[in-house]
């Protein structure tokens, strides 16, 4: 019973650090090419929820067009983030750049707050997540089992993108050196606006996956997985998209696990991530894998 | 201008705030002197958040967790022991806290000193980062913090919060501190010490190739602003008589940023107009979630709307006037004398 037990909850801790490292891969893809966290980017994921829900009840989409639609309009807002608040500080100092993406992500919040209001809505859990398998005493939702799937098929995607493909090559090229790159004849903010594009959709992915996890969703729902995610990214190695991947699994399954080892610090749940963040800061700022060794 | 002449007109300066504040007390509305009040601890805050964010270049996210400490361990020490049996219905409050009493003022200086001393053992991981990684760090003290007095109910009683503090904070406590920390702090900026932290925030390799050791010189502004965020914290708990985790968000933090952004970033007086403006004007700003009569129609009430307001005027100030009000500069007497004069200058025919 004991183990089954462990199993069930290893099974959580990789449904919840997949969340994680989706998320994560936004943060991580910004800093890679700007240097600069994205304090706005767990708000993105409060977007995309609140999108699906309004397709659904407006338009009465399916949730397959739905969630699509509302990952690509998420994605939208990213580019939109990155033009009206990072875009004219690009030559400006680190600390108003800093400010603006602190501002950013108030605004986000408080804007969501005054059109949706402050009421949590409930999100409808599409009945193709909803099964329960059950195999001995171990009871699984199929979500819990999908989440890590379609991350790995999106990470996939996207290291495809990053590693195969010409604007990929520009994007690394970017992120090793941005005066050089802009010298070489490539479009740097187009190739901005993509690495926003294909960051904030993944939060967006992400955001659903979480509605659909946790189905009570409100404007402030983005900020606690937002900084864990960012957590996870500093736990990789920050700038490296495989680091994150790992850091979010790893970072979900160390607070599933200490929940469930330990359930007398279960308040302390919160504090642990930070501590953890503090302890690699401290022994190892470039994170488990290192800074873009990846690129 | 000489010294003496400055001394004298800071003497009159300060004469004629404690005049004005002594008219407020004597014949102002309530609601005039609790507004008062907020803005002389704001401008305690400010002044002291701007010490490490301005003129050392720190971004430091986590006053607010200087502030719930300081608020903490000034309510629990000026408490009664009657009183805190009667706040700590679920947990037992731990032993030497719970029989403690000391009059206000050593509860105050407490507070600061506890802040003060949370600030130097969390100085030893905050001051090894620079840039994003101290922002995201010192966020993160700030929400550990807040899950502490959230989770040691023993301590702080949890999410229930001490409830029946005496409303020992008036304006001239509050206005007090405020010019104490005003002096000390911008004394502080004008020293040696505040001539190094500059230095640093320009340039930190210069600096230390200059043989300023940086981490002392950090740890200095960094305990000092906590020192005062402490104190400011004490007196914002004996303003509002119940505190609980939930009055130390981060929000707090976010306006502070707004106060000293706004007046600019690195100047004392413009943290001091930064918070003037911000709690003023947020006050004035409540008609925005108040349902409003024009005539035939009616507009509701928006909740939330002025956090929207506060988040634009913070990106719109950082995108397009990213110097605030004044800048770097002081509003002091040397400022006002060489704008006066220049002045005179344009009013001479050539």
């Amino acid at each position: 019973m004991r183990t089954t037990l462990l199993l069930q909850q290893l099974i959580n801790g990789v449904s919840l650090g997949s969340l994680y490292a989706l998320i994560a891969i936004g943060y991580t893809m910004v800093y890679g090419i700007l240097r600069l966290i994205n304090f706005a980017h767990g708000d993105l994921l409060m977007v995309s929820p609140y999108a699906a829900i309004y397709g659904i009840a407006l338009f009465s989409l399916p949730w397959f067009l739905t969630f699509p639609l509302a990952i690509i309009s998420t994605g939208a807002i990213g580019i939109l983030l990155d033009r009206a608040a990072y875009k004219p500080l690009r030559q400006a100092p680190r600390i108003s750049l800093l400010i603006s993406a602190i501002g950013a992500s108030f605004l986000m919040e408080n804007l969501a707050l005054v059109i949706v209001g402050g009421v949590p809505k409930p999100f409808p859990r599409p009945d193709f997540f909803n099964h329960v398998i059950r195999a001995g005493h171990l009871h699984i939702q199929v979500l819990t089992i999908y989440s890590p799937l379609i991350t790995l098929v999106l990470v996939f995607g996207l290291l495809y993108i990053v590693f195969k493909t010409r604007v990929g090559k520009a994007m690394r090229a970017a992120s090793w050196d941005f005066e050089a790159t802009r010298l070489m004849g490539i479009n740097l903010d187009s190739i901005i606006a993509l690495t926003f594009l294909l960051g904030s959709s993944l939060a967006a992915a992400g955001g659903i996956m979480w509605a659909m996890k946790y189905p009570q969703i409100n404007p402030f729902m983005g900020v606690i997985p937002g900084l864990k995610a960012f957590i996870a990214a500093v736990l990789g190695g920050i700038g490296n998209i495989v680091g994150a991947v790992i850091g979010g699994f790893l970072l979900g399954v160390f607070e599933i696990l200490i929940v469930a080892l330990l359930p007398g610090l279960a308040d302390y749940r919160d504090a642990f991530a930070f501590l953890l963040l503090i302890g690699i800061l401290l022994f190892r700022p470039t994170g488990i894998m290192g800074e873009r060794s990846a690129h | 201008m000489s010294a003496k002449w400055k001394f004298c007109l800071n003497i009159a300066a300060l004469s004629a705030l404690f005049g004005l504040l002594y008219l407020f007390s004597r014949y102002g509305s309530g609601y005039q002197i609790r507004i008062l009040t907020n803005i002389a601890i704001f401008i305690t805050l400010a002044v002291s958040y701007n010490l490490v964010n301005g003129v050392c270049g720190l971004l430091h996210l986590g006053p607010n967790g200087f502030i719930a400490v300081g608020a903490y361990t000034s309510a629990l020490l000026s408490m009664t022991p009657a009183e805190k049996e009667l706040n700590f219905i679920l947990e037992h409050l731990v032993w030497p806290i719970s029989v403690i009493h000391v009059p206000f003022l050593v509860s105050l200086i407490a507070a600061g000193a506890v802040a003060a001393l949370f600030a130097f053992v969390i100085s030893f991981p905050v001051l090894r980062v620079r840039g994003d990684y101290l922002a995201i760090v010192t966020f993160g003290f700030g929400e550990v913090v807040r899950v502490l007095c959230n989770a040691c109910q023993s301590v702080t009683n949890g999410p229930l919060g001490l409830k029946g503090l005496h409303p020992y904070t008036n304006l001239w406590w509050s206005w007090g501190v405020a010019v104490l920390a005003v002096i000390v702090i911008q004394r502080l900026i004008d020293s040696n010490y505040g001539l190094a932290m500059k230095a640093i925030r320009e340039d930190e390799t210069a600096a230390m190739a200059m043989g300023v050791d940086p981490s002392r010189r950090l740890l200095v502004a960094f305990m000092v602003s906590a020192f005062f965020s402490g104190v400011a914290g004490g007196l914002l708990a004996h303003l509002i008589t119940t505190i609980s985790p939930g009055v130390f968000t981060f929000v707090l933090t976010f306006n502070l940023l707004i106060m000293i952004v706004v007046g600019g970033l690195g100047s004392t007086t413009g943290a001091i107009i930064g918070a003037v403006l911000f709690t003023w004007g947020g006050e004035a700003l409540r008609i925005v979630e108040r349902p409003m009569d024009i005539g035939i129609f009616t507009i509701p009430g928006i909740p939330g709307m002025r956090m929207v307001i506060f988040s634009l005027i913070l990106m719109l100030v950082i995108l397009f006037a990213r110097n605030g009000i004044l800048g770097r500069w002081e509003l002091n007497w040397d400022f006002l004398a060489s704008k006066f004069a220049r002045l005179r200058r344009t009013d001479t025919p050539l």
